[in-house]
């Protein structure tokens, strides 16, 4: 409906005070007589901590306090909680360890935080910080993850005496290996998806302020939401009835699922904040953020398919090491099973399937949810083995995905582990994305680059998501009285344009004006009580849909108030843009609204207010899915890469805001391009990280990415009505696997064989000198 | 020991007194309150700080307030026009999606503006090469490139 309703290009409401400097991020928000905290963190990988001696730090000027892990212990403070729950085949339950906010006895990865001072000002905290002096005996630490679960190898957690967390398995192991045996060809992949440093633009920040008289605690802090904090903090932590502790994300210069999280610092602060009952500041430092921010991604995969002659598959196995970190984080060890199992084995509809996961503990700081969480991964491995079979067999890279593919005629489609499959033209999506890229006109640029002596390559990924996890989400609708619509949401915006589309989506179900919605959120205080926030590309569907509903509730009590007001029954009272009928009068929703504040305009018995708060609840997720094609040209003198040309067809349903969804494809295909080319954490072997900065870490730049052509082929999901897929993390699914596959395409013709991420210029060069070794 | 400083942000005659070791960024955020400027790094790689000094873009954590002494300093806040109409950049990243989660935003379009300045006309090429200096991670870089090429058309038919 109008410009301003569901599908169009609406531009954001949020930008105006984003462009102008008027965004609100936690370190631009100052507290009255607030002081400044610094943290004292591990500069080694694995130590007993013997002792601490802030003695000389006390008594700096301007220090007011120095708390270590034995105070939290002493004033009864809680630790960081992990409610994973799996269970070897043996019946032997997963290793959990505690989690304490900063250990009192050990330290297992470098930038754990041991100490925090609390100053008058950032300067004197930091250099009080330095002087706090730990005496550390040293222990050997494992960092690798190809290593950690070697006989032999450092213990993060002796008393377990093992580094694997568990072994989870799903199918039946002897019976996947026959069949792989007895196959007409069989083709394996051993791949290592690499670590990231998930890096939102805004440094971790936190700042609280306690009210001793009301007992009650506020934080500022960058989250996806925050009631999850504000339960994790009252309940687990602090020990403080929830309705105590409000959490309150103004901006938040993005997330990417790490900000989700509840972290040490964030912990210590509102601490000490109530327990100076003076306000308390903190803004991370960039280095800070990369040592003690969790980390995406490092997985190894060890993957074998078997295919019939016609290259049909019918069997795969799957063995995945994930390294999960000194600790079990919120989500980390859940990741292969609970998202990449989601979809596994993505869009190919293969009945024996045997999967094998291992998260190990090192000492590292944990992974957890970036964006995809077990999705790129699982897409990965399917990808790169599909090319692998195309490759074995003969066939072209399209050609075996289309022999592969679930089909629309077996939808609903029951996945491995349960889910199901809505929708989706999968075949149709790859063939709009081949065309796009005039696939099958590649071989003509590829003899013109050959003969500028640069090597062409053309990828192909297609994949599938599971978005919408965990679909329950309140969301609170109120009229105000200049007739103005006010949302309360759950969901959290940081940078996804929620202002934008949910007043789009008002506009089409109400006909309010897009200009008169406001959306409130980030604020436990006003959010709906049943909130989960923004993650896992829920909102479109979550949040949307409490949209949709509470207009639904909306009109039903708003054709009550309007028949009483026509002087007529409510049946007879019909809705449409903003004006309820009955033959030929009618009111508008903003007058119904008015009406609604005054009792003797309304019906009998029926409570002032047109407000409404709903809960939508859905039992399944959505599955998005796309199909990327990218084109390169590699320098066989300098390994140096350039993508030329990059087509990213994605089937997100119905698509709310295109001109949005646009920019999620195009940042998620960078991350995507980042982990293929640039990223990659490197711990050293002692367990120092050394890729901990800006200088040292390939964050994609401008330079590295092309122009992306985003196209649509919207099938609309069956299961919620708004019939949206979410969004947000597809492009990270797609583009590792894609660029693999035209840099695979690129290579082979000069017989390198295999190569992983992430395809530095060393070592695409590496592979290219090796390669000619061998053929002379 | 305290310092004065004396400068002109966004027009405005302004002092302070600033330790030696005060980063002009600091002086713009904490004595200023100009919060728009952003810190996003420790080490003049993400160039969320970038400010105008004397009509040229620099990132404002990699100079000392005391170096900015007698400047003129344009922030974000200083950009859009006295009666609040966008600058042609701003107008831009907004038109093409330049911006997701707003952070980086100040930097980029003080950069941008300089880019546009300095190269006028620059191609697609150009405009990526000297957003080195500038990170983002939401955007993919697309909406960015596009407003910086699209608003350096609109500045500079202003000109001529």
């Amino acid at each position: 409906m109008g410009e301003f309703g569901i599908g169009q290009p609406v531009r954001r409401k949020e930008d105006v005070r984003l462009l102008t400097g008027g965004g609100e991020f936690t370190d631009d928000i100052n507290l009255e007589a607030q002081v400044y905290a610094a943290f004292v963190r591990s500069p080694h990988a694995n130590a007993k901590i013997v002792a601490i001696d802030a003695l000389a730090a006390r008594s700096m000027d301007g220090v007011i306090a120095v708390y270590t892990g034995q105070d939290l212990v002493d004033a009864g403070v809680g630790v960081l909680i992990n409610d994973a729950s799996y269970t070897n085949r043996n019946g032997k339950p997963m290793n959990k360890p505690v989690r304490q906010v900063m250990p009192v006895a050990q330290t297992r990865f470098v930038g754990e935080v041991l100490a925090m001072v609390i100053a008058d000002t950032p300067a004197q905290a930091r250099d009080a910080a330095e002087a706090v002096e730990i005496d550390y005996d040293v222990l050997p630490a494992i960092a690798s993850t190809a290593h950690a679960l070697d006989k032999g190898a450092p213990l993060v957690w002796p008393e377990f005496g093992e580094n694997l967390i568990v072994h989870w398995e799903y199918g039946d192991k002897d019976d996947v290996e026959a069949k792989l045996a007895a196959a007409h060809t069989r083709v394996r992949v051993d791949l290592v998806n690499n670590r990231l440093i998930v890096s939102p633009m805004e440094p971790r920040c936190a700042a609280a302020e306690y009210d001793a008289a009301a007992d009650s605690l506020t934080v500022y802090t960058p989250s996806q939401g925050g009631r999850r904090l504000q339960m994790m903090l009252a309940r687990n932590l602090l020990k403080m009835a929830p309705e105590k502790v409000r959490i309150i994300s103004r901006d938040t210069g993005g997330g990417f699922g790490i900000r989700s999280k509840m972290y040490p610092e964030t912990v210590m602060v509102a601490f000490a904040a109530r327990k100076l009952a003076r306000p308390v500041k903190w803004r991370g430092d960039r280095s800070e953020t990369f040592v003690s921010d969790y980390h995406g991604r490092d997985q190894i995969n060890v993957a074998e398919m078997g295919l019939d002659a016609n290259g049909r598959a019918s069997v795969l196995k799957v063995e995945t090491l994930l390294n999960v970190g000194a600790y079990l984080s919120e989500n980390g060890v859940r990741l292969p099973m609970e998202g990449g199992g989601r979809i596994i084995p993505c869009m190919y509809d293969i009945p024996d399937f045997y999967f094998s996961v291992k998260p190990m503990f090192t000492n590292t700081i944990c992974t957890d949810t970036y964006r995809g969480a077990g999705r790129p991964e699982a897409n990965y491995i399917m990808e790169r083995l599909m090319d692998a079979g195309a490759r074995a067999l003969g066939l072209s890279r399209e050609e075996i995905r289309r022999r592969n593919f679930i089909t629309e005629s077996q939808m609903p489609y029951k996945t491995h582990l349960g889910f199901t499959l809505d929708s989706g033209d999968f075949d149709g999506t790859m063939q709009m994305a081949l065309d796009a890229a005039d696939w099958n006109g590649f071989e003509a640029r590829r003899a013109e680059s050959a003969s500028r002596g640069k090597l062409r390559g053309i990828g192909l990924a297609t994949f599938i998501e599971g978005a919408g996890s965990r679909p329950v989400e309140g969301m609170r609708m109120r009229f105000e009285e200049n007739g103005d619509v006010t949302l309360f949401a759950g969901t959290y915006s940081h940078g996804q344009g929620h202002d934008t589309v949910y007043a789009q989506l008002v506009n089409e179900f109400l006909g309010v004006d897009f200009d008169k919605v406001n959306l409130i959120d980030g604020d436990t205080a006003t959010s709906p009580e049943t909130s989960n926030g923004t993650f896992g590309s829920r909102s479109s569907m979550v949040g949307g849909m409490g949209v949709k509903r509470a207009s639904e509730a909306i009109v039903a009590k708003g054709r009550k108030i309007a028949a009483h007001l026509l002087q007529t029954d409510a049946e007879r009272v019909v809705f449409e843009n903003g004006i309820f009928r009955a033959q030929s009068s009618s009111v508008t929703l903003a007058e119904v609204a008015a009406a609604s504040r005054d009792a003797s305009k309304m019906p009998e018995g029926m409570a002032l207010g047109l407000d409404e708060t709903v809960v939508f609840e859905n039992d399944v997720e959505n599955f998005p899915n796309g199909a990327h094609v990218c084109e390169l040209e590699i320098d066989p003198e300098t390994g140096i890469l350039e993508i030329l040309n990059y087509i990213a067809v994605d089937d997100c349903g119905v698509v709310l805001n295109p001109f949005i969804v646009h920019g999620q494809v195009y940042g998620g295909v960078m991350q995507g391009v980042g982990q293929a080319l640039t990223e990659n954490v490197v711990y050293d072997a002692s367990g120092q990280l050394l890729s901990a900065s800006y200088m040292d870490y390939g964050m994609p730049r401008a330079a590295h990415m092309p122009m992306i052509e985003a196209l649509f082929n919207i099938v609309p999901a069956k299961t919620n009505e708004l019939g949206v897929k979410g969004a947000g993390e597809a492009g990270a699914c797609g583009a590792p696997p894609a660029i693999l596959s035209a840099v695979g395409d690129a290579l082979s013709h000069i017989g390198v064989s295999h190569i992983d991420m992430p395809l530095t210029p060393e070592r695409v060069w590496r592979a290219i000198q090796e390669a000619s070794v061998k053929a002379a | 020991m305290d310092i004065d400083v004396k400068m002109t942000v966004n027009g405005k005659a302004v002092s302070g007194k600033v330790e030696a070791r005060t980063l002009l960024v600091q002086f713009i955020r904490e004595h200023l309150r100009l919060t728009g400027t952003h810190v996003g790094c420790d080490t003049t790689q993400c160039g969320c700080c970038v400010v105008h000094v004397d009509g040229v873009a620099m990132k404002s954590c990699t100079m000392l307030a005391v170096q900015a002494e007698g400047k003129a300093i344009t922030t974000i806040e200083g950009l859009a026009a006295p009666d609040g109409a966008l600058h042609p950049m701003q107008q831009a990243f907004r038109d093409h999606h330049g911006l997701q989660c707003g952070f980086c935003t100040p930097g980029m379009v003080m950069m941008g503006v300089d880019i546009a300045n300095r190269l006028p006309g620059a191609d697609e090429k150009t405009v990526r090469h000297q957003l080195e200096g500038n990170i983002c991670r939401c955007t993919g870089y697309q909406g960015i490139v596009e407003a910086i090429m699209d608003a350096s058309a609109v500045m500079n038919a202003a000109r001529s």
